[in-house]
């Protein structure tokens, strides 16, 4: 690739053609501060944080945009540089709800690492009147405060460009400018999917999800109460960046040791359902290509991806498998199959999640997600929620020891924990359905073609004499693209994986927050999904089928996947919705 | 329209139209007495006959043909004044549409004037 | 075919005074009169002096009728079209001189214009497509297809020295050049006609007066830029625009000088209308081009220019209506001709909208280079009530206040630069000594803060805390501080914002600092108004030596706030004056003064 010679604060600096300033810059380890800035989501130069001096400009150029040219000058650091940024800084703050003390935001929010770095020394000094804002909390799982809203778009573009829906943007223009919905709906009444994509990159406390710490911290209190918790495979991926801990580390052992010092009657492990929808998922899949059913099957684990096919693609409700998600599935067994061994009864369980999503608080309080009469599931927290919780109980999480799940639900397989990664659901029903399909041992089961960060992956695999088409989007722009075209006919599959969430559940909207500037330059991602495969790699037992938990509970209570008590406890139903009408 | 000949069709058609509005200090006027007397004895079709010939010509350019109240020969009506920039006025009399159309043929076009039928002439008489 | 025709405007100004009913009541007394075959009625655009409106002009003779009222037809028929006896007493009055009726074209506001954008403003029926092409109209455009090459057309443009006249006064050939050079499966080529300056409405009237022109300029830009498509993004209050742009498209469609193989040359282009809801934002080139692709309007970063990807991506030129108004003249009389107008770096013609405190407020196009005070004094009739002027503020909210001592300067882009204005799309406001210079910033700060997208923060909150701080001054609470703070934040939001209406917002304040600081500081330092408009720092007082206590100013107070009995005199009670200024107007003994 060509290459371009230019200046930065007098250091020469080659760059690819085509790289902004802010690229060029880091190259010569030159760090220029952004705010709206993210990498190929959102790239307007709104914010005007990375201002610098170019020499020749008329005036000064936003860093995050602007394309280097052969033998430019480039100033990141002069006194009308930095002056500026201050300004800036100062004006949003005069904006801005300054209650940081009390803010769920406080120590990792974008704009207060900002203020200290550029050195604000009065926050105050523009103060005049307030943009007029208002609570959002007509959504399920999340709450839109606009009074510590800095218009950085970063959740419009992310909705609209990403996700492929757009239920947010700017209203209103100038200083009026807040973000919401059109038409003065509340975000609840719209057709938002809930995958909280908007709260994960949101710099600030302006969008957070709806807490539910108390409920559960009251309910373990509560002495008449058995409460369980389960935890979805990516938050041991991702938890401990919330301690400090590097992107990418397993803090596994150390998340179930405080679940059980927070006062869990009984550390549970998602896992375990997540092998068991593997049971009804492949034995559906089977069942559909050897009766003539539907086709693709699509997964069913991500309750954004089901919401917005709802919304989106009402007509093919049916391709969806009939699976509830592993949240469920384990809510459902927890007060039936667990109630009766341990003697108790199911509206005495409190049944809690810990997962890396907010749209995992939509589907608990879906219809037909209580096979038990009563919820299967009755509070489900986001990653982040659990580390607040750890903070609030007085927990030092970083000197916890390691420890195990508690029996019988806490044990899943390799082929489980992989759920959290895109691809990971069709690998773990790939390595169950084929070797049902061939009664024979898979010599390898690593299925590397459905492996990685792409939005859209794709492979054939011979079994059986079928060959069998399968597709893997993960983030619901990819999913679009990808339904349309089997939509269209341009592509046929046999089985696909949806994940709402690009790269999965590990990049989750519950999963704890990273700043732009690392979003930018690290695919966090990876890091994360790199976790899981290893504790996948590491585990002795690698396919669902194997989970002797699994096998106990179909030989004792369940039957065969697929039965009239699986189908009760483990199957639930869809609704078809039209866009904008809930 | 796929030639520049169908444009200049129209142009040529319209210009006289349109030319009517310019304003410019080099006109000749052309000028119609236009009281009772004058309607009374057959300005108008004389009116409207230069003017429509002026435009047909494509003569708007230079030429404005407006019209006038009582001149005070009423006895010689219709009267035509031509009054061209820098020349002396010449008033013809007893107008009719083809006497106004032989004015604009040899003295708006050629220049010269048309001698027998102007107030002059008939005073010598 | 008529002997006479008789022109009445129907541009917005004549319009809204009455011109439609002036229009069917001549037609009416015309039929009456028996006529309608003789003369006729031709509905044309805005000839410039609104003022004076409605307006009509009656043809050959060009008799100026001006305010003409409904009662005022049969009159004019009877006396004027009929009998030729011209209605003196109803012509505008400029005309009229002892030694009988003087042409328009000699008249003060007329004599030193020179038309050429609005040459066909007030002559043609805009609504006729042959009216156009009989005053030359598509000529141009059979010139450059049959004649030219697209490297001629954009060289002709160079040579012309043409800028745009929307604001920044980009070099028009330039431009073409820069979307020329870009290749691309597709190009377009855009119309700004989202006019919104506070005060201007040249486009506006080229549009509803001469709707063909623009349409032909843009074919020319297509053929020199390798364009297919036009739009024209066209506000939606300017209805009688979009419906003349309606007719004018349908009629050049149907004679097909837009469309396929436009005179067989094979050459293909096509228009269409897209209306904009009113941001001023939109007026801004980026944020019109995503306005037109059906998203928020808002400026998007530059680099890449429109020039490399504008609309949908692909190159794009974009000039506004005034700019190609003047493009067919240029090649049909050839860029020397242009280039002979104006100055050394401004050439042509620029149409300005005369308003405030001016005799003769309109609409009036100038050679470049003609000065403020021969705009005022002489075109504009100068200023009324015998009061002295202070400033014109040219450019709208982007521009800056002239203050006297620059009076003769010639009017160019550069000039009014380096004074600290700009030439903006050409609003020009006259204001005398009764106007308050931190009130008028604070008039063109108020719309900028209206109108900013909200996109960057400068813009958004800067201009807000800076009208904050304007605001205090001009109500006595701010100190010297707070003018230096204010100050700061002309100078950052200017470097510091995304487009060219963020960054040009702190002008209208800056000029008037620069040339107006005492009136600032005696606000701030004296808590006084030297025009004595801001109300706050006002106050009415009653004169006990010349009070008689008639009790007409207690009777005259909507508020109740003056005490006294009959005979005695009175007091204003300052805790509820509301400063309407209703008493003093009404007192007899000029005993009621303000300070």
């Amino acid at each position: 690739m060509e290459n371009i010679t230019l200046k930065i604060n007098g250091i020469e600096v080659s760059a690819p053609k085509g790289s902004t300033i802010l690229e060029a810059a880091r190259l010569a380890h030159i760090e220029i501060p952004t705010l709206c800035y993210l990498k190929d989501i959102n790239e307007i130069g709104a914010c005007r944080m990375c201002v610098v001096e170019v020499k020749g400009a008329r005036s000064l150029v936003v860093a995050c945009v602007y394309p280097v040219n052969e033998g430019m000058e480039v100033f990141t650091n002069t006194p009308k540089v930095l002056e500026s940024r201050k300004k800036t800084l100062q004006l949003l703050l005069s904006n801005h709800n300054r209650s940081c003390l009390s803010c769920v935001r406080s120590g990792n929010c974008e704009l207060q690492q900002l203020a200290k770095e550029l050195g604000v020394e009065d926050e105050g000094y523009y103060d005049g009147d307030k943009t007029p804002s208002c609570i959002d909390d007509s959504a399920v799982h999340m709450i839109r405060d606009n009074s510590k809203c800095i218009l950085c778009r970063r959740c419009s573009a992310v909705c609209e460009k990403v996700q492929g829906i757009g239920v947010i943007g700017a209203n209103e223009r100038g200083f009026a400018t807040f973000i919401g919905s059109a038409f003065e709906m509340g975000l609840g009444e719209t057709s938002c999917v809930s995958c909280g994509q908007c709260i994960a990159v949101c710099p600030t406390g302006a969008l957070q999800e709806k807490s539910q710490i108390d409920e559960v911290l009251a309910a373990i209190a509560d002495p008449s109460k058995h409460v369980i918790v389960q935890t979805a495979p990516a938050v041991r991926a991702a938890l401990g960046e919330e301690f400090g801990y590097p992107i990418g580390t397993n803090t596994e052992g150390k998340m179930a040791a405080a679940l059980r010092r927070i006062g869990f009657d009984k550390v549970f492990d998602t896992n375990f359902s997540a092998d068991l929808t593997i049971m009804e998922e492949a034995h559906e899949f089977l069942d559909r290509v050897q009766n003539g059913g539907k086709l693709p099957l699509i997964t069913s684990c991500s309750p954004g991806w089901i919401k917005y096919c709802e919304h989106y693609f009402p007509d093919m409700t049916e391709n969806l498998s009939s699976c509830k998600s592993p949240q469920q599935m384990f809510g459902a067994i927890a007060k039936s199959y667990y109630a009766e061994k341990e003697g108790l009864k199911p509206e005495d369980i409190v049944s809690v999640s810990i997962m890396p999503c907010t749209a995992k608080k939509f589907e608990v309080q879906r219809p037909d997600q209580a096979a038990n009469g009563v919820p299967d599931v009755d509070y489900s927290l986001t990653t982040r929620e659990l580390a607040r919780m750890i903070r609030k109980v007085g927990l030092k999480f970083r000197n916890l020891p390691d420890e195990g799940f508690d029996a019988p639900l806490g044990l899943g397989t390799g082929a489980a924990v992989i759920f959290g990664a895109t691809g990971g659901v069709m690998e773990a029903a790939l390595r169950t359905a084929v070797e049902t399909l061939t009664g024979e041992e898979l010599a390898s089961l690593d299925f590397t073609e459905v492996r990685g960060m792409e939005g859209i992956k794709e492979a054939t695999y011979p079994v059986a004499g079928l060959d069998v088409k399968v597709a893997v989007a993960s983030g619901l722009g990819n999913a679009r693209t990808l339904l349309k075209k089997v939509q269209s006919g341009e592509a046929d599959y046999h089985f696909i994986e949806i994940m709402g969430c690009p790269g999965g559940c590990i990049n989750g909207g519950g999963q704890p927050q990273q700043p732009g500037y690392v979003r930018n330059t690290v695919d966090i991602r990876a890091l994360r999904a790199q976790v899981l495969y290893d504790s996948d790699q590491g585990n002795p037992i690698r396919k669902s089928h194997e989970n002797p938990a699994i096998k106990e509970l179909y030989a004792t209570y369940l039957g065969e996947p697929g039965s009239e008590k699986a189908h009760h406890l483990l199957h639930t139903s869809y609704i078809k919705r039209k866009i904008n009408e809930i | 329209m796929k030639s520049l000949e169908e444009l200049r069709a129209i142009r040529e058609k319209m210009q006289g139209q349109v030319g009517l509005r310019a304003e410019d200090h080099a006109h000749t006027r052309v000028v119609v007495g236009m009281a009772t007397c004058g309607i009374a004895s057959g300005a108008r079709p004389v009116l409207n006959t230069l003017s429509r010939l002026v435009q047909e010509k494509g003569l708007t350019g230079k030429v404005a043909v407006t019209q006038t109240g009582c001149i005070g020969l009423c006895q010689y009506e219709p009267i035509v004044e031509v009054m061209e920039p820098g020349k002396p006025k010449i008033t013809y009399i007893k107008m009719d549409s083809e006497k106004a159309a032989e004015v604009v043929e040899r003295h708006l076009i050629g220049g010269h004037i048309v001698e027998e039928y102007t107030l002059a002439s008939a005073d010598i008489k | 075919m008529y002997r006479s025709h008789v022109l009445v405007c129907g541009g917005t100004g004549c319009t809204s005074s009455g011109s439609q009913q002036i229009m069917e009541a001549l037609k009416e007394e015309l039929k009456k009169t028996g006529l309608e075959n003789e003369v006729s009625v031709v509905q044309t655009g805005c000839h410039g002096l609104c003022a004076l409106g409605p307006i009509m002009i009656v043809y050959p003779d060009a008799s100026f009728y001006s305010m003409v009222k409904v009662e005022d037809i049969p009159e004019i028929v009877h006396e004027h079209l009929l009998k030729g006896r011209v209605v003196t007493r109803l012509l505008y009055q400029e005309t009229v001189t002892p030694a009988g009726v003087k042409a328009l074209i000699d008249t003060d506001f007329y004599k030193k214009q020179h038309r050429i954008a609005l040459r066909n403003c007030g002559i043609i029926n805009p609504e006729v497509i042959e009216e156009y092409i009989g005053t030359g109209g598509y000529a141009a455009l059979g010139k450059v297809l049959t004649e030219m090459t697209p490297d001629d057309v954009i060289q002709c443009l160079l040579d012309s020295g043409l800028r745009g006249r929307g604001g920044g006064g980009f070099p028009t050939g330039l431009k073409w050049k820069l979307a020329k050079q870009n290749e691309a499966d597709q190009k377009y080529v855009c119309c700004n006609a989202d006019e919104g300056d506070p005060g201007a409405f040249m486009d506006r009237s080229i549009l509803e007066g001469d709707p063909h022109a623009v349409l032909e300029a843009m074919a020319i830009a297509g053929y020199a830029i390798g364009a297919n498509q036009g739009y024209i993004y066209v506000r939606a209050e300017y209805p009688i625009a979009v419906e003349r742009l309606k007719i004018a498209i349908a009629q050049a469609r149907e004679m097909e000088l837009l469309g396929k193989d436009i005179f067989g040359t094979g050459f293909d282009f096509d228009i269409d209308l897209r209306l904009g809801a009113g941001a001023f934002v939109c007026g801004e080139e980026t944020a019109l081009m995503t306005s037109i692709e059906g998203n928020r309007g808002e400026p998007r970063p530059r680099p890449p220019f429109p020039a490399q990807k504008g609309l949908f991506g692909k190159p794009t030129i974009l000039n506004n209506v005034e700019t190609y108004a003047n493009i067919p003249q240029i090649i049909l009389n050839g860029p020397e001709w242009f280039a002979s107008m104006g100055t050394e770096k401004s050439k042509g013609t620029k149409v300005f909208a005369l308003g405030g405190k001016i005799h003769n407020t309109g609409l009036v196009e100038i050679p470049m280079g003609t000065t403020l005070r021969e705009v005022i004094e002489e075109i504009g009739g100068g200023i009324p009530n015998g009061k002295k002027f202070k400033a014109a503020q040219t450019g709208g909210p982007s521009g800056g206040c002239i203050p006297a001592e620059h009076y003769d300067i010639p009017i160019d882009y550069d000039n009014l630069l380096s004074i600290g204005s700009m030439m903006g799309s050409g609003g020009l406001i006259v204001m005398d000594e009764t106007d308050c210079m931190v009130d008028i910033a604070k008039f063109f700060l108020e719309f900028t803060v209206e109108e900013s997208c909200g996109k960057c923060t400068p813009c958004r909150i800067g201009t807000k805390r800076m009208l904050e701080i304007l605001t205090k001054i001009t109500k006595g609470q701010a100190t010297m501080e707070d003018l230096d703070k204010l100050e700061e934040l002309c100078y950052y939001v200017k470097e510091n914002s995304a487009c060219g209406l963020g960054q040009t917002a702190p002008n209208p304040v800056l000029s008037t600092l620069r040339y107006f600081r005492d009136e600032y500081e005696a606000h701030i330092k004296e808590k006084r108004c030297p025009a004595g408009v801001c109300k706050a720092l006002l106050s009415y007082h009653i004169d006990a030596e010349k009070c008689r206590g008639c009790t007409l100013c207690a009777r005259t107070c909507p508020n109740n706030a003056i005490i006294g009995s009959v005979r005695n005199p009175h007091i204003i009670d300052q805790e509820k004056c509301i400063k309407c200024g209703a008493c003093m107007e009404k007192c007899k003994f000029g005993a009621i003064y303000k300070q």
